[in-house]
């Protein structure tokens, strides 16, 4: 296949950026968008050019650092999947592709496709816990039975890879996806419910400070997240927070 | 020079009377001690969340952009544990067994019992912070089966158990962090131990955003920084991985100890083009209920490869279930490393079913069957039809393994519930790694490594779902205490100061280094050189490895290194984010560990686990172990030069196993 990309170059967090256009040759279908990249990347250093940063680390869908908009979309074409597991043969011959950086403000971009998520790690860091010592000395694994649907439910929520396209591609650039995910599986699960209250509270309170939108109801993000975490959780969440607000002294 | 420091008394007893007896630090005097922990997979954070709760000042350092990344997040089969929850006859002694057998008698004793004893405690803590295990109907928790034993004591979270526990790990070091007890240092990479006075003080760091070169001080140094398995350049571990951490600390005095210890994972998705950059794992798991084959007859095997037949019209007594038929009691069930020469034996023979003749199948389809008549027993459908049943059987299949399913379609575009999947071996552990003792401690004073960066437990062949075991183990259970043991001595230091001349010569060595890869005036891109050093780890220090090849090896690898070092081009500048200075650098490193893996492989001319050397096998085709010369941990000393390292040994001592040849038949 022969591709032309326009990829969005970026020299730091203050640098005015712009696209850049490169033709690609001879890209199989059985590359992954990152190892295209790769090779797009190669030919710049053998030119003697830059090549362009992004973030990526296990390449299988899990750790949730890649994070490229492309057409338009956060990890492109194609449903539950991250821009490392998806490949060439999602693109035809001929196309143009735009890859850009995620676009939020919470997000600022370190350098091209590369941006800073540290803001997450602070709304996990405002209570996305439950507060038990690690000093192996608590009940034994099965002394609390959890309904199978209960632990199902708290898994699905606790799939979530952190990786930021709920927000990338939310109008209003809103974490509240990511934020319920983590309130979802811990307020389902017994050994969450004590701190439940404070928790929704202090978590969301964290999302505001960091500056991500909120929530209004398109479901986007529901749509992109290669995980496909449910915006049900977000009703759950909505219900945890109100409750809170009203129960809480 | 080498004293394991193994408690004395019964092995049963050894860890709690030690533990009974170690010196502590009282929480006034922890508060005046600092240390730092590089990594933040299973072991890096749960060694710092333990670390500060405790009440010392903890240090975290990663390289990706937020500790949640690390590599453990990728585990997808399980974490073993001795809970006996399945009653099928388990117990922290059998849990023990199994790990030495499964490591081929090259592991320490103490500590395999120690990591057994300590696995319930595991489960107990990770429930207890949210982590939704997979659970039965009646809200118990669920086990499965893994290689090498014959009980059910495999914990999980569908094929994503290293994400939930590493997300556990990491809800725990936030906590902390909330606190103000650890200083969470995101996209910084170690790059030097600093030693004051012959104890590891600290370390120089780069900040991977500004390009600055830091100091930062403690009274002691953990590594926690995984494997080495991307010497090969493709593996399953991630594209940042690396030995970086660990190779300096061997530089700068810590033995590093059995190199030549790889594991290759037998159920990987086959490389697909020269382009490829990283291997895909399917789980373990998948051989609870996946059966491998290849054809039979080698007529088949062509229709197949020109695509004239599919594999699912291939006639069950025209297949060869190779495993079930070479090792009858294990069956699919095999260690990985039996697994993986068995796929390497039929491919060699001219069995392997892809157009690059390296791949076998792994095929669920008796297994749709099973679990779908179960199912329409319990869901009460009369008379179902074959098709009925094979639809049932998949959902429960999904339902057990439906991410890994998805991952398999996604990047072969073949879907796995139609067609039997192909795999094909990859590198994928590394049981080597620094030398530690009885603590965790390195030979370099007040310098700790754990997880997969030290060697311990596994001796010559990790056992599935034991990696997460044992880096949350040493992580939360192991280090806490014994590392009181030796900061018992610096509650009157003090601070430690970055003041000092070996602070000054250490970041100048940095400095200097990563210079000279900017300052070049090379035309090559360093993933060229890694691709050419993985072909020759691959090739020549993989599955089989013989004395003429690994001699081979190490004078390629020499020869690449040099052209390497002349050759490179590094783009951008030292003060700016700059990920191709980040691979050059490691990649340095590569390709000197790549030689001592070699020399090791070359110098250990027996076979056991992972490490087969042609010379040494039985007459069908095992590995033959040399218990009476090679009983022994190879601990290598760096001495200027990756070849002229000086090997110690430590004998291994085994006083409540027997050794046998390994059998799974």
């Amino acid at each position: 296949m022969n591709i032309t990309l326009k990829v969005w170059r970026q020299k730091g967090p203050n640098s005015v950026g712009a696209m850049e256009t490169h033709q690609m040759s001879d890209v199989s279908g059985d590359m992954s968008f990152l190892e295209m990249m790769d090779v797009l990347n190669s030919n710049l250093i053998r030119e003697g050019n830059q090549p362009f940063a992004f973030d990526h680390d296990c390449r299988e869908g899990i750790c949730g650092s890649c994070s490229m908009f492309i057409n338009g979309e956060a990890h492109g074409p194609g449903r539950n999947v991250t821009t490392c597991q998806l490949h060439m043969r999602s693109f035809k011959d001929g196309e143009t592709i735009h890859v850009e950086p995620w676009r939020s403000s919470a997000f600022p971009i370190i350098k091209d496709l590369t941006v800073d998520r540290s803001s997450f790690d602070r709304v996990i860091q405002a209570g996305g816990y439950v507060s038990v010592n690690t000093s192996g000395a608590t009940q034994d694994a099965n002394a609390i039975p959890i309904p199978k649907q209960d632990a199902d439910d708290a898994f699905d929520a606790a799939t979530c890879i952190g990786c930021g396209a709920c927000v990338a591609t939310c109008k209003n650039s809103s974490a509240m996806l990511f934020v319920a995910a983590k309130v979802s599986q811990l307020s389902l699960l017994p050994q969450g419910k004590p701190e439940s209250k404070e928790r929704v509270i202090r978590m969301v309170d964290q999302m505001d400070l960091e500056g991500f939108g909120n929530c209004t109801n398109t479901g986007a993000c529901e749509v992109e997240c290669p995980k496909g975490i449910s915006i049900t959780n977000i009703a759950r969440m909505n219900r945890e927070f109100m409750s809170s607000n009203l129960t809480t002294k | 020079m080498l004293d394991s420091k193994i408690p004395e008394g019964p092995l049963a007893e050894k860890w709690s009377k030690y533990k009974d007896n170690i010196r502590l630090v009282n929480p006034a005097n922890k508060r005046l001690i600092d240390i730092i922990v590089v990594g933040t997979g299973l072991a890096g954070s749960s060694a710092a969340a333990s670390l500060a709760e405790m009440g010392y000042n903890v240090k975290s350092l990663c390289f990706q952009d937020s500790p949640r990344r690390a590599h453990s997040i990728a585990a997808q089969g399980g974490i073993n544990a001795s809970k006996n929850y399945q009653n099928d006859g388990d117990s922290v002694h059998r849990l023990f067994y199994d790990t030495v057998k499964g490591g081929d008698y090259r592991s320490r004793e103490a500590n395999v019992h120690r990591l057994a004893e300590v696995s319930g405690s595991i489960i107990d803590q990770c429930v207890a912070q949210g982590v939704p295990f997979a659970r039965e109907y009646g809200g118990l928790l669920d086990n499965r089966s893994f290689g090498g034993v014959q009980v059910s004591r495999t914990f999980y979270a569908k094929g994503q158990t290293g994400q939930q526990l590493l997300l556990g790990a990491y809800s725990a070091l936030s906590r902390q962090i909330s606190k103000g007890k650890v200083e969470m240092l995101n996209r910084h990479e170690m790059m030097e131990v600093v030693i004051v006075d012959g104890k590891a003080r600290g370390i120089i760091a780069r900040n991977l955003i500004t390009g600055e070169i830091e100091r930062h001080s403690a009274h002691a140094v953990v590594l926690c920084t995984g494997g080495y398995g991307n010497a090969f350049y493709l593996s399953t571990n991630a594209m940042g991985s690396n030995a970086s951490a660990a190779w300096r600390a061997h530089k700068k005095g810590s033995l590093f100890a059995n190199p030549c210890f790889t594991q290759i994972h037998p159920t990987c998705i086959p490389v697909s083009g020269h382009y490829q950059s990283k291997l895909t794992l399917m789980s373990e798991s998948l051989r609870n209920d996946g059966r491998i084959w290849v054809p039979k007859n080698m007529k088949d095997v062509e229709a197949i490869r020109k695509g004239t037949m599919r594999p699912v019209e291939l006639k069950e007594e025209d297949r060869d279930y190779y495993l079930e038929r070479r090792y009858p009691a294990f069956g699919n069930l095999v260690p990985r490393d039996v697994a993986s020469r068995a796929a390497k034996e039929r491919c060699d023979a001219g069995y392997g079913i892809n157009k690059t003749g390296h791949a076998v199948y792994l095929d669920f389809a008796s297994a749709f069957e099973r679990y779908g008549k179960t199912a329409a027993l319990t869901q009460g459908v009369n008379n179902p039809s074959h098709e009925t049943i094979v639809e049932l059987g998949r959902e429960v299949i999904k339902s057990k393994y439906g991410n890994l399913f998805d991952m398999y379609k996604q990047i072969t575009d073949d879907n796995p519930y139609e067609t039997p999947m192909m795999i094909y071996p990859a590198v994928h552990y590394t049981m080597g790694g620094l030398w530690v003792d009885y603590n965790l401690m390195t030979t370099i004073p007040g310098l700790y490594a754990a997880g997969e960066a030290n060697f311990s437990d596994h001796g010559a062949n990790r056992l599935g779902a034991s990696a997460l075991m044992q880096g949350l183990a040493d992580g939360y259970f192991v280090l806490p205490y014994t590392i009181g043991d030796y900061l018992a001595d610096d509650i009157r230091t003090g601070k430690i100061s970055t003041d000092s001349p070996e602070f000054d010569a250490a970041e100048k060595q940095v400095k200097d280094e990563l210079a000279q890869f900017i300052n070049n005036n090379g035309d090559t891109p360093v993933d060229d050189f890694h691709r050419r050093l993985g072909l020759i780890m691959w090739n020549k220090c993989g599955m089989a490895r013989n004395e003429k090849h690994l001699k081979e090896a190490i004078t390629e690898i020499q020869e690449l290194r040099k052209e390497f070092h002349a050759n490179v081009r590094v783009p951008g500048a030292l003060n700016e984010f700059n990920p191709e200075l980040e691979k050059a650098s490691r990649l340095a490193d590569f390709l000197e560990l790549g030689e001592a893996m070699c020399l090791d492989a070359l110098e250990r001319a027996e076979s056991c686990g992972g490490h087969f050397r042609e010379e040494s096998q039985t007459p069908d085709g095992e590995a033959l172990r040399d218990d009476e010369n090679y009983t022994f941990v190879s601990a290598w000393e760096y001495t200027g030069n990756p070849s002229e390292a000086k090997l110690h040994k430590e004998d291994l001592v085994y006083d409540n196993i027997e050794l046998k040849q390994r059998s799974y038949k």
